[in-house]
């Protein structure tokens, strides 16, 4: 693969950074240009430049988990986030708000498409390096 | 701006078939990818091009103050751009193993090696 | 009422279970299920007696669509629940020690008890679409019950030619049900009966019953589809005797009576019926006698008693009263009648052929001596089906005769033709009751012993009943069928019509002498003399014996030939395993249709729009769009046109990126971020994988190359056509306005893409990251997944 020391190096330097925005867009998504596709690609891209500069193993370890797991979880948050609706007699999917007044997240709005679109930037950069990973293995 | 439009997805359309038909399995995914990128611009274009505004509401109003462009075909197409991308994949991991596994990037010559 | 439907399905899950503990006890273990819900529907019959109806609305399924689950209960419902769970009971029962080698019995009584809750649930089910369902899981049950042998070749056949004929009868009537509910307002069945006039009165009224006579029609083996019938005697004997003798065939008929009220009383209703049921009802018993084997013998009798039936709903929707309520009575008297002597002869051929190994009749003699029992159920269901007093099938051969004799118009005819059918009868219960119990003894495969006890305690009881109900007509007929004929005659609020019927008409043996007397005893003595000669008639019938070769059933064997024969054909012409023919075959046609459509147009509905007078001016305001409009087209001729792969690759990259930029320009920012993201990452994959290989070769030749150009370029040519239509539409209102208007105070987001994506349209967005999902396992499982390490 391309072994670039200065790929490398702005890589090393790019990535937390990365990282960080990617988050940064899947929370403010909901107001602003943003959020769980977009946030979930930029994080995958960001795994993806590693694996290119150095190689898939020390992706891998970056990533701590394998992507599958990523996946699978993600779908879990994301069909859960529908179900509070069920209890309340109300449709599946029925969204709910919090509006935290004291403590660190007041002035906050926190709700159920909050989870639902952290599943999707999960399942995102899963099924994103899954593939990646695995065709730049073969 | 439409015409000009009309006359790009159009192309990208005529593009994505005619490689499409093509024997290499390259040229295939290619088009594939060009007739995605058609079928997006056309959903996009189709919903109307009447506003640059994107469909935000600024803080502590409660509709966009200027005209906005449509934006559930925007949903659409988002979902649709990152399926796109999976499927694309999904070719190209099947074409790299239908490579390795036959050794020909010829779909004419694939066709024969089932039997 | 729901449990009553519901239990057969739950019991027929742990019949298995319950087949495998009990072994031989199994059978009058689960014959306790039927014999439950026969007691459950017995106490119900002093109330419908007396005119009651039951309704219960189980759940609401679509409210959108009107369409629930309710079951309704009346004389009609009732006297067929009692028939299904009665009948029901001693064939489960029965079929425990029929079937008592067979290593299949656990699923055939998951089978037979499945089929009876559907049954149960057709006959009960108040709302039409809920009636449909049943009415196609007793195809379906009935399907798995005639290909219980599914090793032979000949079940697996009779099966799916029962299932084919069957199911497009149900086709056609989901469409005509359909309809109905749609004219009549309501797809409830008791609304529906309240709306006669406005039904019979509407202009698809026609079309509509055209449908759903199809599907009663095929349903319950009417002329010209009753073929299917004696094939699917092919299901075990106990099979037989109940899908044939008392219910999934009278499903139609059901269908038909119940309906009766709703959309009979024309013309044409009158007629079909009398007219397909009265040629049903002649052609089957003429088949019958024709026959030598004992089942096919029933089985085309069947047909004819399910003609008579349909002949008798036709003749209830007559305009003189009289002859109505006769039409009526007679049909409540012969459907009761007809199920009790059916379903014991049906036994009792089983249990000869159990016992023998032998089912050609002429071949069969002088058993009474060895299977005393089983000929005594055999004479008594006999002596009924022929009609001699004092048996109840007697009771429902005069009223049929009456209810021909009372018609206003060809009474002749249609008395003529119960005449006939009457006098083959006797025939065919002289074949099957008479002839293998007496004369000479013959030798057979297997020597006869009496069956065991609950292989002739069944019919015998059966048989019994007939009696019993003949000579106390007024004690039991009276109230099993007369609440029946009251709901084939009138609708459910009809109640000083109901009770004046229930006050004046009664069952009885003796009418006083009159015509249909002297008809009955002219048929019994012309049946009797007939039988005496059978050699004879039927030695007189040889010449026109290639009648039977041309029926129905070969015209099936055509059509199901051709089918299949032009499915191989379009097959071999379509698939030519070639991808670029299919894509070509595709988008031709769609460029052919859509084109078409085009070109039909009028004026074509394009509005350029561009200030034709500043034109330049205007392109050059948006310049940064026509300089990405070329950018892309560049992009697109490069990935076309380039040898290398690198550099198509990066000239998809060009368009990708010009993409993106379109979407920067018009409002969508969102779109623009993931198609940047999206274009990047494919780039990486493309790299990632086309690294090694080998440059394109030109493998086309110029013609093929020049005939892929044009396709590709008529397609592109329609598609920008359409796009300029498209665009030159005023849409008055879009739905995403309301998106926007509530994207605050609903969604809590202002950002109306996202809560679109992940609050407005979530369960979308969920299937969408489930098909991302199954991509990226597809991706893992074809590259990680090697040959060669299959699981043992």
């Amino acid at each position: 693969m391309m072994t670039s020391t200065i790929l490398r190096t702005a890589t090393r330097y790019l990535f937390p950074l990365l990282m960080l925005f990617s988050i940064f867009l899947l929370i403010r998504g909901h107001d602003e240009p943003g959020g769980g596709f977009i946030g979930g690609l930029l994080a995958a891209m960001s795994f993806a430049m590693y694996a290119l500069a150095y190689d898939v193993p020390t992706a891998r370890l970056m990533l701590r988990v394998d992507p599958k797991y990523l996946v699978g979880v993600g779908l879990l948050l994301a069909g859960l986030a529908g179900v509070f609706g069920l209890v309340w007699n109300a449709p599946y999917m029925t969204t709910y708000w919090w509006h935290p007044e004291t403590g660190p997240l007041a002035g906050q709005h926190l709700g159920t498409p909050l989870i639902f679109d952290i599943g999707v930037y999960l399942v995102v950069i899963g099924v994103t390096l899954m593939i990646v990973f695995n065709l730049a293995e073969e | 701006m439409e015409p000009v439009l009309a006359i790009v997805i159009g192309a990208l359309y005529a593009a994505g078939i005619y490689l499409m038909m093509r024997r290499n399995l390259v040229k295939l995914v290619i088009g594939l990818v060009l007739l995605s990128q058609a079928a997006n611009l056309l959903i996009f274009t189709c919903a109307g091009l009447d506003s640059t505004h994107a469909a935000l509401i600024p803080p502590g109003a409660q509709v966009p103050e200027t005209s906005y462009a449509d934006p559930l075909p925007q949903a659409l197409i988002l979902t649709a751009i990152v399926i796109g991308f999976g499927v694309i994949s999904f070719t190209l991991a099947l074409f790299h193993k239908a490579y390795q596994t036959v050794g020909t990037d010829d779909l004419d010559q694939m066709k024969s090696t089932d039997t | 009422m729901l449990w009553a439907v519901v239990s057969g399905f739950l019991v027929a899950f742990i019949a298995p279970l319950v087949h495998r503990l009990g072994r031989r006890a199994a059978g009058p273990v689960l014959a306790l299920l039927p014999l439950g819900l026969f007691i459950f529907f017995l106490s119900h019959l002093p109330d419908v007696a007396a005119g009651e109806v039951f309704r219960h609305e189980a759940l609401t399924w679509s409210a959108v669509l009107d369409v629930t689950v309710s079951f309704y209960l009346d004389g009609l419902s009732l006297l067929f629940a009692l028939l299904i769970t009665g009948i029901g009971t001693i064939i489960v029962a029965y079929a425990g020690t029929y079937l008592e080698d067979h290593p299949d019995r656990g699923r055939f009584y998951v089978a037979l008890l499945s089929f009876m809750a559907s049954m149960l649930g057709v006959v009960l089910a108040d709302n039409l679409i809920t009636l449909f369902v049943f009415w196609e899981l007793t195809s379906l049950t009935s399907y798995i019950l005639i290909g219980f042998d599914h090793e032979k070749a000949e079940s697996r056949n009779s099966a799916l030619q029962a299932l084919l004929v069957t199911a497009l009868g149900g086709l056609a009537l989901l469409a005509g049900f359909v309809m109905l509910g749609l004219i009549g307002g309501s797809f409830e069945l008791t609304e529906l009966l309240n709306e006669r006039e406005a039904i019979t009165g509407h202009g698809l009224y026609v079309p509509m019953l055209v449908l759903v006579l199809l599907g009663a029609f095929t349903k319950s083996a009417q002329f010209p589809f009753h073929f299917w019938l004696p094939n699917a005697m092919a299901a075990p004997t106990p099979v037989s005797a109940y899908l044939h003798s008392s219910t999934m065939v009278k499903a139609g008929v059901y269908l038909l009576a119940r309906l009766s009220p709703a959309v009979g009383g024309t013309e044409v209703w009158l007629w079909t019926l009398v007219i397909v049921g009265g040629v049903t009802m002649v052609i089957g018993a003429y088949l019958a006698i024709q026959q030598v084997y004992l089942k096919r013998i029933l089985a085309y009798s069947t047909i004819s008693a399910l003609g008579v039936l349909v002949f008798l709903t036709g003749m209830a929707s007559a305009e003189a009263e009289t002859a109505a309520r006769y039409a009526g009575t007679a049909f409540g008297a012969f459907l009761l009648g007809h199920a009790l002597y059916k379903a014991t002869l049906f036994l009792v051929a089983g249990t000869i052929t159990h016992e023998t190994d032998e089912k050609d009749v002429t071949k069969l003699g002088g058993l009474a001596r060895a299977m005393p029992m089983t000929a005594f159920a055999a004479a008594l269901a006999g002596l009924s089906m022929a009609g001699v007093p004092p048996f109840f099938g007697f009771i429902g051969k005069e009223l049929l005769l009456e209810a021909a004799l009372q018609q206003a118009a060809w009474a002749w005819l249609l008395t003529a033709a119960a005449v006939v059918t009457g006098t083959l009868f006797i025939i065919v219960a002289g074949l099957i009751a008479w002839r293998p119990f007496y004369g000479e003894v013959r030798q057979t495969p297997k020597h006869p012993h009496e069956a065991p006890a609950i292989m002739w305690v069944g019919p015998a009881l059966l048989a019994t009943l007939s009696l019993l109900i003949g000579i106390l007509p007024g004690y039991f007929g009276t109230p099993l069928t007369m609440p029946a004929t009251a709901s084939v005659l009138f609708a459910g609020g009809d109640e000083a019509a109901r009770t004046g019927l229930l006050e004046e008409h009664r069952l009885a043996l003796w009418h006083g002498i009159n015509l249909a007397l002297l008809l009955s005893v002219g048929i019994l003595v012309l049946g009797v003399g007939l039988f005496a000669a059978h050699q004879h008639v039927m030695a007189a019938l040889r010449p026109v014996q290639w009648t039977l070769r041309i029926g129905p059933a070969k015209w099936y064997d055509i059509a199901f030939k051709s089918v299949i024969g032009f499915a191989g054909l379009q097959t071999r012409v379509l698939q030519s395993g070639f991808l670029r023919v299919y894509l070509a075959i595709t988008i031709l046609t769609m460029v052919g249709l859509v084109g078409y459509g085009i070109f039909r147009l009028d004026d074509l509905p394009v509005s350029l729009e561009l200030p034709a007078e500043n034109l330049w001016a205007y392109a050059y305001q948006n310049l940064y769009v026509l300089v990405t409009a070329v950018m892309i087209l560049l992009g697109t001729f490069g990935a076309v046109h380039s040898r290398s792969r690198l550099a198509a690759i990066a000239s998809l990259g060009v368009v990708g990126f010009g993409v993106a930029l379109i979407y920067v320009f018009y409002g969508a920012p969102d779109l623009a971020m993931t198609q940047f993201l999206i274009e990047t990452l494919t780039v990486i994959l493309f790299v990632l994988v086309f690294y090694h290989l080998p440059a394109f070769p030109t493998v086309s030749g110029k013609l093929s190359r020049g005939r892929d150009v044009l396709i590709a370029l008529s397609a592109g040519t329609v598609m920008t056509t359409l796009v300029l239509i498209a665009t030159s539409v005023q849409v008055q209102e879009r739905i995403s306005d309301y998106f926007v208007e509530q994207a605050v105070p609903l969604g809590e987001g202002r950002n109306v893409v996202n809560v679109i994506l992940v609050d407005f349209r979530s369960v979308d967005t969920l299937g969408e990251i489930v098909v991302l999902a199954i991509a990226g396992v597809g991706v893992l499982a074809l590259l990680k997944l090697r040959p060669g390490r299959k699981r043992a």
